[in-house]
C-alpha cells in the first residue's frame, strides 16, 4: 500500500473529479501518471468477484458504499474487518460494531483467504475506480458510434434515397412524355410513337404465339406473385414487436452467460417455456441496479446507453415492488405485460418439454442466436412445413431413455436404419398436435 | 335368448311410426337447407340474388378475410410477479378435497391449471365416487350469474364488519330479551361446524340449529332413532349381497348416493359371485332400469307388499291388503329367507313407517348388508323442526333466522308459509354462495365461497373424515359461515386455526396434518367406539306401525311419485348448463322435467309424445291438481310407468336469478307436501298446448341394425359356450361368402396393418357395470371442453356429446319378421309388443367413436382431415376439416358431432363459453373448437400423450394401468376400463380376450378399438 499512501492529496482530489467528471460522460485526458494499472486490475477483478454482490463504489447496496473507504478507515482496521469482521467484532471493536448495528446486524461473509496485498489491491480499486476507455468515455454525448457501427446502414439509405430520386426522375420523364403524346407536344413525334405503338399492337394482334406468351408470362407472374403473398400471410418471421422493457438477451444469454433455462425454467417440465415471474429478475437484479459503463443496446432503432438502461433496470423494480433506496419490498407490484412473441394457432399443441428434456434439443434450434439479439424476434417461421422437415430430418439420439428402448428396436428393425426419424416414430402423425 | 328380443328406443319407434324409420337411416335429420333452395327453380329463379351478386358477395369476403387475416392481434403474456412455488404454467396441480353442498357428498381430487380448477375427478384412495353432479359442479364455481359476489343489505353493498357488527348487535339484543333466534342450514355434515355452531348456541342460548333438506330423508333417519337410538342414515354393504329387494329406493340414483360402487362390486360375473336385485317401484328409475327383475306397482301396492313381504318374512300377520304382486312377494321373501345375512331389503318411501318395516324385516333376517354402525351422515334434516320453525315464523315468535345455502322459498311446498311468516321476523341474514329466491328475501345476503374455495371437513359416514382445501382464491369477496359464526361467537381465532386445532384435538390422534391435507381424507379408528353408542331400544310395535302406515295410504286418483333426477338432482345446480343439458339416463330427455305416464293411462287419457319431422318429440300438457294445488306440466309417455301412478322429477322450474335459458321445468316441490315423495289422490287433466322436448330417445339410431347389444343371463353364462353356433350368447355374426356361411370377421374389405409395435390403445365397456349414471358424459364434457348448444339445439338432434349413453328397452316378442311369420299385421305385432312394453327391460350402453382400425370415416374423408394413428386412435384433425360431413354419414356408429355454430364467444349460445368466467373451466390443452368442423371422441389423446410424456421425461415405460382417458377415471363402478393391449399385464388386454368381449356391429369389420363385454343379468334360474 506504499504507492497509495504516498499519493498527494491533490492527486486523490482529481481522482475523484475524474470520477464525476466520467460520471457526467465528459472525455478527458484520463492517464493519471501514478495510477497503478496491474494493481487497479487486480484490485478490480478481485471486487468483483468477491465484493460487488453487496457493495458498490458509488452508492450504499446491501453493504455500505466502498468508495473513498480509505479515507473513512485506518488501513490496519479494514485489514482486521475483511479477513473476519465476526473476530474484531467479538474483540469489541467499537466500530466495528457500529457497522454492524447500522446494517441490522447483517453480518459480512470472512474472507480470510485473502493476502494483504489483494486486501490492498481491492482497496486501491475502491480509491481509483473503474479504468477510464477513451473511446467509451465519448460515446453517450458525441454519438461517435453511430460513426462506426451504424454507418453502413446509412450509407445504404443514401443509396436507396438516391435510387429512388432517380427512378422518381425517370417516371416523370416517362409522364412528360406521355403528356407529350397527348397532344401537347410536336406534332410529328407524336405521329412516329403513335405509329410505332400502333404497329406493335396490331403485330400482337395478329400474332397468336406471341398472345399466348404474354398471356402466359402475365398469368405465371401473378400466380407467382399471388402465391408468394397468400403464403406468408400469418406468418411472423422475425416478428419482434416493442416489449415494454429493453431487455436484451444479448447482454443476459450472450455476456453475462446466463443459461436459458436460469429464466425460462418451466421449459423442461412444460409444455411452456415460461416467461419468468420478477422474482427471478429479482435474483440478481437486487444487487444490480446499473448496467456497466459503456453497454449499449440496440432497441427499436435506436442505441440505448447506460443511462437509457438504467431506468429499464428501475422498471423491474417498479414490478417487483422493490424500493432500490431503502432495499426493501413495497408489496406494491405491477406485473410486467410483455408481448407475446411466438404465437402458435390453438389448434397446434406444442410442448417445450417434449423437445428440450426429452429431445434434448438446444433452444437455439427454433429459436436462433438469441444470444446475439437485443432485441429479441421470431427466428423461425413456425410453419407446419417447418415443423415436418425437421421431424422427418431429424434423428434423434434415444439412447438411455428406456421408453423407447422396445419402440425403437422394433421400428429400426422395421425401417432397416441404425436411427429412426420422428417421423417414423410417429411424429408426423396429426393427432400428435391437432387436439 | 338375447337374440329373439326387439330392442327399441322409443315409444314411436314401438308403434311404428314412419318418421322414426326415417330417421333410422339417415345420419342427418334435416336436409341441408341450400339443397331445399338449390333444387327448388321456381325459388331460385325469383331470389333476388343474382349469380353476379352471388360472385360479389364471395369475392367480397374472401378479400375481406384474407385481409382480417394479415394483421395477427398482438398478445399479450403476463407471468406472475412472485411464482407460486407448485405453480408451473402448463403443468396440472391436483389437490384432494371434499365436496359437501347439502346434497352431494364426495372425496375428490380436483385438477387445476394455473390455479383454476378444471376437472373433479373421484379421489380413489378414499374409496370416494362422483356423479354427474360432484364432475359438474366446478362449472358452478365459476357461475357469474348466480354467485353472490359482495355482501349487501337491502340491496346495498357493505362491508363486512359493518354487517358482522351489526348483526351482532341484533343477536346480543335478542339474547338480553330472550327472543329466539333460529339457524337454518342444509345438511353440513362437518364435525367442526358442529362444533362451531354448538359454540355459537352456547353464546347465545337463545338460539337454534334447524336441518333442513330440501329433498328429505327425514323418514329414514327416524326409524334409525326408534330402531337403534340415533338419528343417521342406515348404510349398505351391497357388494356382499345375495338378495337385494328394494321397495322405490332409488339407491343408484339419488337414494343416499355411494352405493352404486358396492353394488356393482357384488355383480360381478367372472367371480361367480351376483348378487339377485328385485326391484318393486312405480317409475322407471335407473335402479329399477338396473335390476334383475323389475316389479311395477304402484306406490300404494309398494306399501301394501312391504307389509305382506314382512308377514312372510317374519311370520307374523299385521294389518296389510293383498296386491296384484303377491306371488312374487312370496317368492321374495322366500329368497331373502334363504339369503339370510346377504340378503337386504331397502325402501325410498319418506315415511317412518314404512322405514321401520324394511329396517325389521332386515333385521328379522339378520342381514349384515344394512350397516347400522357405520352409518351415514348425509342426510340430517328434520321435517318435524322444519315445519315447526315455518308455524313459528307465521306465529311470529322467531325474531332472528340465519339461513345458510338453503332455499326454502323454492323449495317447500309450503313455501307461501314461510314467505310470510319470513315477514314478522326481525333479523334476516342469509348467508349464501349464491343468489336466490330466500336470499332474496333477506336483509343481509353474506356470500360464501364455493367449496372449492373453502376449508373445511366432512364426516360422511363415521369413519372416513375428510377435509376440504380451498384450490382456487377467492373469486368473489366472500367469507366463510364458519369465519362468521365464530365471529359473531365473539371468537378471534380464524376458521382454519380453529379446523386444524380441532382436527388435531378430535380426529388425527397425533397424525400429521399436512399429511391428512394431502391426502385428503382420514381414515378413523373409531367403529368399537360407535358400536358402543349402539345402544338397543325399546322394541317398536309393529302392529302400530302397520295400521299407522295402511292409513297413510289414500287409494283415489292417480298416485304420484315425486323422485330426483341424476342430473339435476335437488336442483341446487339448476344454473349449471353441463346438467341442464345432460339427458336423462331413462328419458333421454334433457333441459326438462316432466310427468311420467304409463303408455295405458296415456292411451285412455289422450296423451301422446308425437315425433316431428326434424327428429324432435312433442308432448300434450297434463294439469295436476291435488288439494287444490296446481301445476301443469308436460306428459312424457314412459315405458315401465305403473299404471295408476306418474311420477314427476323435482329440482326444476327455477328462475329467480338464472339464466333464460336455464329456466326450465316446472318446480314439483309445490307438490312435495310433508316432505312426501308419494302423494296420493292426483288429479290429471289433459290442457291444451304442445311441449317441445329437448329429447334425443329418437336420434341417431343405430339402424336396422342387429347385434348392437348383446345381453345373456347368468344361466346362459355359466353353461353355454359363448361361441356357440346356435345356442351361443356371443356368438360372432355370419355371413354369407361363395354361398358359404362364414364368420363374418373372417372376410375383410381392407388390409390389416401391424398393431403391435408401441402403443395400441383399447377401450373396455363392461355393459353389465354400466349403470348409465352418466359421470362419466360430463367428466368427457369438462375434459374435452365439448360445448352446450341449449335446449333448441338438441331437439334436433344437435347436441354435441362426444358420449352419450344410449338406452335400450326390450321385450321378449320376436321380430317383426317373426310376427309376419305368425301372421300378425303391423298393429297387432305391436299391440303384442305393448303389453310387454309395460315392463320392459332397460340396458344402458355408452357410445362414443369406437376408433376402428378400418374406420369407415377415414376412406371418405376427401381432404383426409380424419386419420388413423398407430397408436390405435381414430384421430380428427379440426384445422383440416371442412365439414363436408362425408364421416357423419358413413358412420355406423353416429358418434360424429358437426359445429353446426361457434359456441364460444357467441350471444344466442350465452353458456359458459360465452362469458370470462365460465371460460376459466376449460381446458388449456384441447383446442375450442369452431363452426363448421366435425368433431368425435378422440380417446383423450391428450391424455395418452401426457402420459407417454412424464414417462419419457423420466426415461421409463409407462407404467401398467397409468393410462386413463375422463370417462375411464369418473366410472365410479368400473364399467370403462381404458389401457394399451400391447402390454401384456393391462388390465385391459385380459378384457378383450374375454368370453363376454364383442365389437358392435362385429360385421361390418370395423375392427373397433373399443370392445363391450356382454350384459349378464342374474335371472335367479337354478
Amino acid at each position: 500500500m506504499k504507492s497509495v499512501a504516498l499519493h498527494s492529496k491533490l492527486i486523490k482530489i482529481l481522482l475523484k473529479s475524474l470520477a464525476i467528471i466520467l460520471f457526467f460522460g465528459f472525455s478527458f485526458s484520463s492517464q493519471s501518471q501514478d495510477l497503478d494499472e496491474t494493481k487497479q486490475k487486480e484490485g478490480r477483478k478481485l471486487f468483483k468477484s468477491l465484493c460487488a454482490s453487496c457493495h458498490k463504489l458509488d452508492k450504499k447496496l446491501v453493504g455500505p458504499m466502498l468508495g473513498g473507504i480509505e479515507e473513512r478507515r485506518e488501513n490496519s482496521w479494514l485489514l482486521a474487518w475483511i479477513k473476519n469482521n465476526a473476530a474484531l467484532r467479538a474483540s469489541g471493536d467499537r466500530d466495528a460494531i457500529a457497522v454492524y448495528e447500522e446494517y441490522n446486524g447483517s453480518a459480512m461473509s470472512a474472507f480470510p483467504q485473502l493476502s494483504d496485498q489483494q486486501i490492498n489491491d481491492i482497496l486501491y480499486y475502491t480509491t481509483v475506480g473503474d479504468p477510464v476507455k477513451k473511446v467509451v468515455a465519448g460515446a453517450p454525448v458525441a454519438g461517435g458510434v453511430g460513426t462506426d457501427g451504424g454507418g453502413s446502414p446509412k450509407w445504404i439509405l443514401y443509396l436507396l434515397a438516391g435510387a429512388i430520386v432517380v427512378a422518381f426522375l425517370m417516371i416523370a420523364g416517362l409522364l412528360k412524355q406521355v403528356n407529350e403524346l397527348k397532344g401537347k407536344a410536336k406534332p410529328e413525334v407524336q405521329s412516329n410513337l403513335k405509329r410505332d405503338l400502333h404497329e406493335l399492337w396490331e403485330g400482337l394482334k395478329a400474332n397468336t404465339f406471341l398472345q399466348v406468351l404474354a398471356t402466359l408470362f402475365v398469368l405465371l407472374m401473378g400466380a407467382y406473385v399471388a402465391f408468394g403473398t397468400i403464403f406468408k400471410v400469418g406468418i411472423n418471421e422475425g416478428y419482434s414487436p416493442l416489449q415494454p422493457i429493453a431487455f436484451s438477451h444479448k447482454i443476459h444469454s450472450g455476456e453475462n452467460k446466463i443459461e436459458c433455462q436460469y429464466c425460462h425454467s418451466s421449459a423442461k417440465h412444460s409444455k411452456h417455456s415460461g416467461i419468468p415471474s420478477v422474482n427471478v429478475c429479482m435474483n440478481c437484479h437486487m444487487n444490480i441496479a446499473e448496467v456497466a459503463e459503456g453497454t449499449v443496446v440496440e432497441w427499436d432503432g435506436i442505441t440505448y446507453g447506460k443511462e437509457e438502461l438504467d431506468k429499464e433496470i428501475a422498471k423491474v423494480y417498479v414490478a417487483a415492488g422493490w424500493d432500490p433506496e431503502n432495499l426493501v419490498y413495497t408489496g406494491d407490484t405491477q406485473p410486467i405485460k410483455w408481448i407475446r412473441l411466438h404465437n402458435l394457432p390453438d389448434f397446434a399443441y406444442f410442448n417445450h418439454s417434449q423437445h428440450v428434456k426429452v429431445g434434448g434439443l438446444e433452444c437455439q434450434k427454433c429459436h436462433g442466436p438469441v444470444e446475439e439479439m437485443d432485441e429479441m424476434y421470431q427466428y423461425s417461421p413456425l410453419t407446419m412445413g417447418w415443423c415436418i422437415d425437421c421431424h422427418r430430418e431429424t434423428k434423434v439420439d434415444l439412447k438411455g431413455n428406456e421408453y423407447y428402448e422396445k419402440i425403437h428396436k422394433e421400428l429400426a428393425e422395421k425401417y432397416d436404419v441404425e436411427q429412426v426419424t420422428i417421423a417414423q416414430l410417429g411424429g408426423l402423425e396429426c393427432g400428435k398436435c391437432h387436439y | 335368448m338375447a337374440s329373439n328380443k326387439k330392442y327399441w328406443k322409443s315409444v314411436e319407434e314401438l308403434k311404428g311410426s314412419s318418421i322414426v324409420e326415417t330417421m333410422n337411416k339417415n345420419e342427418f335429420v334435416e336436409a341441408i337447407s341450400t339443397d331445399q333452395f338449390l333444387g327448388d327453380k321456381e325459388t331460385l329463379e325469383n331470389s333476388s340474388t343474382s349469380r353476379r351478386d352471388f360472385l360479389k358477395y364471395v369475392g367480397f369476403t374472401t378479400a375481406a378475410a384474407s385481409l382480417a387475416a394479415c394483421e395477427g392481434p398482438v398478445r399479450k403474456s403476463i407471468p406472475y410477479v412472485v411464482q407460486p412455488n407448485d405453480v408451473i404454467a402448463g403443468v396440472p396441480d391436483w389437490y384432494a378435497t371434499s365436496m359437501a353442498d347439502g346434497y352431494d357428498f364426495a372425496n375428490v381430487l380436483v385438477k387445476t391449471r394455473e390455479g383454476r380448477p378444471i376437472q373433479i375427478m373421484p379421489n380413489k384412495e378414499a374409496n370416494g365416487t362422483t356423479s354427474a353432479r360432484v364432475q359438474a359442479s366446478v362449472l358452478s364455481l365459476y357461475d357469474e350469474k348466480l354467485r353472490i359476489k359482495e355482501p349487501t343489505k337491502n340491496k346495498e353493498v357493505i362491508g363486512w364488519n359493518q354487517a358482522e357488527d351489526e348483526i351482532k348487535n341484533s343477536l346480543t339484543d335478542f339474547k338480553d330479551t330472550n327472543k329466539s333466534v333460529v339457524l337454518l342450514t342444509g345438511t353440513m355434515a362437518s364435525p367442526s361446524t358442529a362444533k362451531i355452531v354448538e359454540d355459537f348456541i352456547a353464546v347465545y342460548p337463545n338460539a337454534k340449529h334447524v336441518i333442513y333438506d330440501a329433498v328429505s330423508e327425514s323418514a329414514a333417519a327416524d326409524a334409525m332413532l326408534a330402531m337403534h337410538g340415533k338419528r343417521t342414515l342406515p348404510n349398505y354393504h351391497l357388494n356382499n349381497a345375495k338378495t337385494i329387494v328394494s321397495f322405490g329406493a332409488d339407491f343408484l340414483g339419488d337414494f343416499h348416493g355411494g352405493l352404486e360402487k358396492g353394488y356393482i362390486n357384488g355383480r360381478k360375473p367372472a367371480t361367480g359371485h351376483m348378487s339377485y336385485h328385485v326391484q318393486f317401484e312405480s317409475n322407471m328409475s335407473l335402479t329399477g332400469a338396473n335390476s334383475d327383475k323389475r316389479v311395477v306397482v304402484k306406490p300404494s301396492d309398494q306399501v301394501f307388499a312391504l307389509l305382506n313381504l314382512y308377514n312372510a318374512v317374519t311370520g307374523e300377520n299385521v294389518l296389510s291388503k293383498a296386491t296384484p304382486v303377491d306371488a312374487i312377494v312370496k317368492k321374495m321373501a322366500f329368497e331373502l329367507k334363504k339369503a339370510g345375512s346377504k340378503g337386504v331389503v331397502l325402501t325410498g318411501l319418506n315415511d317412518k313407517n314404512a322405514q321401520l318395516i324394511a329396517l325389521s324385516i332386515n333385521k328379522a333376517i339378520g342381514s349384515e348388508i344394512i350397516d347400522t354402525v357405520n352409518t351415514l351422515n348425509i342426510r340430517q334434516g328434520n321435517d318435524t323442526a322444519v315445519a315447526q320453525l315455518v308455524s313459528d315464523m307465521k306465529a311470529g315468535t322467531i325474531a332472528g333466522l340465519v339461513s345458510y345455502n338453503v332455499n326454502p322459498i323454492y323449495s317447500l311446498a309450503n313455501s307461501s308459509d314461510f314467505s310470510e311468516g319470513l315477514k314478522k321476523v326481525t333479523l334476516k341474514v342469509a348467508l349464501s354462495t349464491e343468489n336466490n329466491e330466500t336470499v332474496d328475501a333477506m336483509d343481509y345476503a353474506l356470500p360464501t365461497p364455493h367449496f372449492l374455495e373453502s376449508w373445511g371437513d366432512t364426516q360422511f359416514d363415521q369413519i372416513t373424515y375428510g377435509l376440504m382445501q380451498p384450490t382456487i382464491q377467492p373469486l368473489f369477496n366472500t367469507r366463510q359461515a364458519q369465519d362468521i359464526l365464530l365471529n359473531l361467537s365473539g371468537s378471534s381465532v380464524n376458521y382454519y386455526d380453529y379446523l386444524k386445532g380441532f382436527a388435531a384435538e378430535n380426529i388425527l390422534n397425533g397424525a400429521s396434518w399436512n399429511k391428512a391435507l394431502h391426502n385428503g381424507f382420514f381414515k378413523r379408528d373409531v367403529v368399537e367406539e360407535v358400536a358402543q353408542e349402539n345402544v338397543e331400544m325399546a322394541p317398536v310395535s309393529m302392529n302400530a306401525v302397520a295400521s299407522a302406515l295402511m292409513g297413510s295410504v289414500k287409494s283415489s286418483g292417480f298416485e304420484l311419485n315425486l323422485y330426483t333426477k341424476i342430473g339435476l338432482g335437488d336442483g341446487k345446480q339448476a344454473n349449471n348448463p353441463w346438467l341442464q343439458e345432460f339427458p336423462d339416463p331413462i328419458t333421454r330427455t334433457s333441459w326438462d322435467n316432466y310427468l311420467t305416464m304409463s303408455m295405458a293411462d296415456a292411451k285412455e287419457l289422450g296423451f301422446e309424445n308425437p315425433v316431428q319431422d326434424n327428429g324432435a318429440i312433442n308432448g300434450d300438457y297434463a294439469k295436476l291438481s291435488i288439494n287444490g294445488k296446481e301445476v301443469v306440466v308436460p306428459v312424457m309417455v314412459q315405458p315401465g310407468q305403473a299404471k295408476g301412478s306418474v311420477g314427476l322429477a323435482l329440482g326444476f322450474g327455477r328462475t329467480f336469478g338464472l339464466k333464460e335459458e336455464m329456466q326450465v321445468g316446472v318446480n314439483a316441490y309445490a307438490l312435495y307436501m310433508n316432505a312426501n315423495n308419494i302423494q296420493y289422490g292426483v288429479k290429471v287433466e289433459k290442457v291444451d298446448g304442445t311441449h317441445r322436448f329437448a329429447c334425443t330417445q329418437v336420434q341417431k339410431t343405430i339402424a336396422g341394425r342387429h347385434d348392437i347389444l348383446k345381453v345373456a343371463s347368468l344361466k346362459e353364462y355359466n353353461t353355454v359356450a359363448p361361441k356357440d353356433h346356435d345356442n351361443g350368447w356371443n356368438k360372432p355374426s355370419y355371413v354369407s361368402y361363395d354361398h358359404k356361411e362364414v364368420e363374418a370377421n373372417t372376410i375383410d374389405l381392407w388390409d390389416e396393418h401391424n398393431r403391435e409395435m408401441g402403443h395400441h390403445f383399447n377401450l373396455s365397456i363392461d355393459l353389465t357395470s354400466c349403470t348409465g349414471c352418466g359421470a362419466c358424459v360430463v367428466a368427457c364434457h369438462a375434459e374435452n371442453n365439448v360445448p352446450v348448444v341449449g335446449k333448441d339445439e338438441v331437439r334436433v338432434g344437435r347436441d354435441m356429446h362426444w358420449l352419450r349413453i344410449d338406452r335400450y328397452y326390450s321385450s321378449e316378442v320376436e321380430t317383426r319378421e317373426d310376427a309376419k311369420e305368425l301372421g300378425l299385421g303391423i298393429a297387432a305385432t305391436y299391440e303384442g309388443l305393448e303389453t310387454e312394453a309395460e315392463n320392459p327391460e332397460v340396458t344402458f350402453q355408452p357410445m362414443m367413436c369406437q376408433h376402428c382400425n378400418h374406420a369407415p370415416c377415414e376412406t371418405v374423408c376427401p381432404v383426409a382431415a380424419t386419420t388413423h394413428g398407430r397408436q390405435g386412435q381414430n384421430q380428427m384433425t379440426y384445422n383440416r376439416c371442412v365439414g363436408t360431413r362425408y364421416c357423419a354419414n358413413n358412420c355406423p356408429y353416429r358418434v360424429r358431432r358437426f359445429n353446426w355454430f361457434r359456441y364460444a364467444d357467441n350471444n344466442e349460445f350465452d353458456f359458459n363459453m360465452n362469458n370470462q368466467y365460465g371460460k376459466m373451466v376449460l381446458n388449456p390443452d384441447v383446442v375450442v373448437r369452431s363452426r363448421g368442423v366435425m368433431e368425435k371422441c378422440s380417446m383423450c389423446i391428450q391424455l395418452t400423450q401426457a402420459t407417454i410424456l412424464k414417462a419419457k421425461k423420466e426415461g421409463r415405460a409407462v407404467n401398467t394401468d397409468e393410462f386413463e382417458t375422463a370417462c375411464s377415471s369418473a366410472c365410479t363402478t368400473g364399467a370403462l376400463v381404458f389401457g394399451d393391449i400391447n402390454n401384456k399385464e393391462d388390465q385391459v388386454t385380459a378384457l378383450v380376450e374375454d368370453k363376454r368381449a364383442y365389437n358392435v356391429l362385429d360385421y361390418l369389420q370395423t375392427k373397433p378399438n373399443v370392445i363391450y363385454q356382454v350384459k349378464i343379468r342374474n335371472t335367479n334360474e337354478a
